[in-house]
């Protein structure tokens, strides 16, 4: 039982993580319908920019974690301006060989300019090196610090969707982008700002595994990128609750494989989950299932 | 109010729209009628700035709009109901009409509008909080309209309104159509069903394939030989 907890505690670190990624696969992919592969980089970016401000800068946690979030958006604001939006009436395979080349870019400019040494974050002090035992159970301050950023992001995304103007927009031009210009919407302007959420959340993910993991590189972003892809196909692509409820599922189903001594497995396991989604149910757990007309 | 002149669209190497010319006065309904294929929705999706037009101009009151963006145009007070009611399926009724309503600040005005609207068509009313996606074809026409309405337009373009709607239906929403046009609103109206669309417009234009072949009056029209054969069933 105790074992069991433990691995919920530390599911649910890994899962909010996973979670803050997955969202902005989806919510790019509901407004533009792309993969976007290069989102994956922003995150590992984001952890590169909460190092700068820790170890050179010597911010505190959350000024760097809001820096990081900053430049973030503002990365992915510019990927998208420069990248894809030249490409908006182009074939979906072309905008999406842009992304792969889009990801290789970041991860090879970062070692160009970083090395590909992999860095380990400052020592953790303080309120952020507190531990607490639950019986048996260990919590770190940074397990449940990770939690709860992730839920208040989710919470100020989710207003931002269902009550802001510019979010409504957001959801217009997801459901039919003809219509949305023909209300006004700009659909220009609408696109950026999914860019620039979707980015801020993966930069928060960056410092939240720097922190909790300690160490970044270069092409630290592959693998969890693929894993919130997963998360997010899990949940129905391009569904906000659906990328949150994956994630945290992945992140679950991975402690709990390697908690029971399958850690060899783990990555397998998740892509498998892969597998399994596409052929039982492709539209994923919230999606809903479209009929084509034949 | 409305003119074009001499437009020219093309889809890649399909010259869809061959050198249209037409105008809409103030306060009229005009209608553009013919066969699938002969350019009207592309003539109604050049005139609201989703497509880009080769050659050509639009006017609005005079004023050169043809490299404005749809944005641009619906603050002008041009407002379309698109081909296929295109409402937003997973929204609900009320924010779909809010969408509507997207580009004014005016809070009392559009409460205003709202409720003009449900008076106009009630059963929005009934469904405001029930997701677009599952209305009826007429209600979502209903919607469809409703919302375009709500940018409180000078001149409304309509693109089959009639399409896929039971008979009785398509009478009601023609009814309406003339109504929104009796409280002062420029129609413009695009339509597969000519003797519907005749019995309620001032004029009317006849394109085919991508040109315009014939124009008159809604009588002149309807009393044609030519149209009877073409379009009215003998």
């Amino acid at each position: 039982m105790e074992q069991f907890l433990q691995q919920v505690v530390n599911g649910l670190s890994l899962g909010s993580i996973y979670a803050l990624i997955a969202l902005g696969y989806t919510m790019v992919y509901g407004i533009i319908k792309l993969i976007n592969f290069a989102h994956c980089d922003v995150y590992m970016i984001g952890a590169y920019v909460g190092y700068a401000c820790m170890t050179f800068l010597h911010l505190g946690f959350v000024a760097s974690l809001c820096i990081s979030m900053l430049v973030c958006m503002v990365l992915g604001v510019i990927i998208e301006k420069v990248a894809y939006k030249p490409l908006r009436n182009a074939a979906r395979i072309a905008v999406l060989i842009t992304a792969i080349g889009v990801s290789y870019l970041l991860e090879y400019g970062m070692m160009y300019f970083v090395k590909a040494n992999v860095r380990t974050y400052p020592e953790k002090t303080g309120i952020l090196a507190m531990t607490f035992q639950l019986g048996n159970i260990n919590i770190s301050m940074l397990q449940i610090l990770i939690v709860a950023i992730t839920v208040v992001l989710m919470i100020a995304l989710q207003l931002i969707v269902k009550k802001t103007r510019i979010g409504k927009a957001m959801r217009a031009t997801s459901q039919d982008q003809d219509a949305a210009e023909l209300m006004g919407i700009n659909v220009n302007t609408t696109i950026s700002f999914t860019f620039a959420l979707g980015s801020a959340l993966a930069g928060a993910a960056g410092v939240l595994v720097g922190i909790y993991y300690n160490s970044i590189d270069p092409l630290m972003g592959f693998l969890p990128g693929l894993k919130a892809f997963v998360a997010a196909v899990f949940g129905g692509i391009g569904i906000i609750p659906g990328a949150m409820i994956g994630g945290y599922f992945i992140g679950i189903v991975e402690t709990f494989v390697s908690g029971y001594g399958g850690s060899m497995y783990k990555d397998a396991i998740v892509f498998a989950i892969l597998i399994l989604v596409l052929i039982i149910k492709p539209s994923g757990l919230l999606g809903k299932s479209t009929r084509e007309k034949v | 109010m409305l003119e074009i002149k001499d437009l020219n669209v093309h889809f890649g190497v399909i010259h869809a729209l061959k050198g249209i010319s037409l105008s809409v006065q103030d306060g009229e309904i005009v209608t553009l009628i013919g066969a699938n294929g002969a350019g009207k929705t592309t003539t109604l999706r050049t005139i609201s700035g989703l497509k880009k037009p080769t050659s050509g101009s639009i006017l609005l009151d005079g004023k050169d709009i043809t490299h404005t963006t749809p944005r641009d145009r619906v603050k002008m007070g041009m407002s379309q109901v698109p081909e296929g009611r295109r409402v937003f399926p997973e929204m609900t009724v009320l924010e779909n009409l809010e969408l509507g309503a997207y580009l004014r600040r005016d809070r009392a005005g559009i409460a205003q509008d709202l409720k003009m609207v449900y008076e106009r068509f009630p059963r929005l009313a009934d469904r405001k909080r029930q997701a677009a996606g599952t209305l009826s074809g007429g209600e979502q026409q209903m919607l469809a309209m409703g919302r375009a309405l709500m940018s409180r337009p000078k001149i409304l373009f309509l693109d089959e309104p009639s399409m896929g709607l039971a008979p009785l239906l398509v009478q009601e929403i023609f009814d309406i159509i003339k109504d929104i046009n009796q409280g002062g609103t420029t129609i413009l109206l695009v339509e597969q069903n000519a003797s519907m669309a005749l019995q309620i417009a001032n004029r009317a234009y006849v394109m085919e394939t991508g040109s315009i072949v014939l124009s008159g009056t809604g009588e002149e029209l309807s009393n044609s030989d030519d149209i009877k054969k073409a379009y009215l069933g003998g």
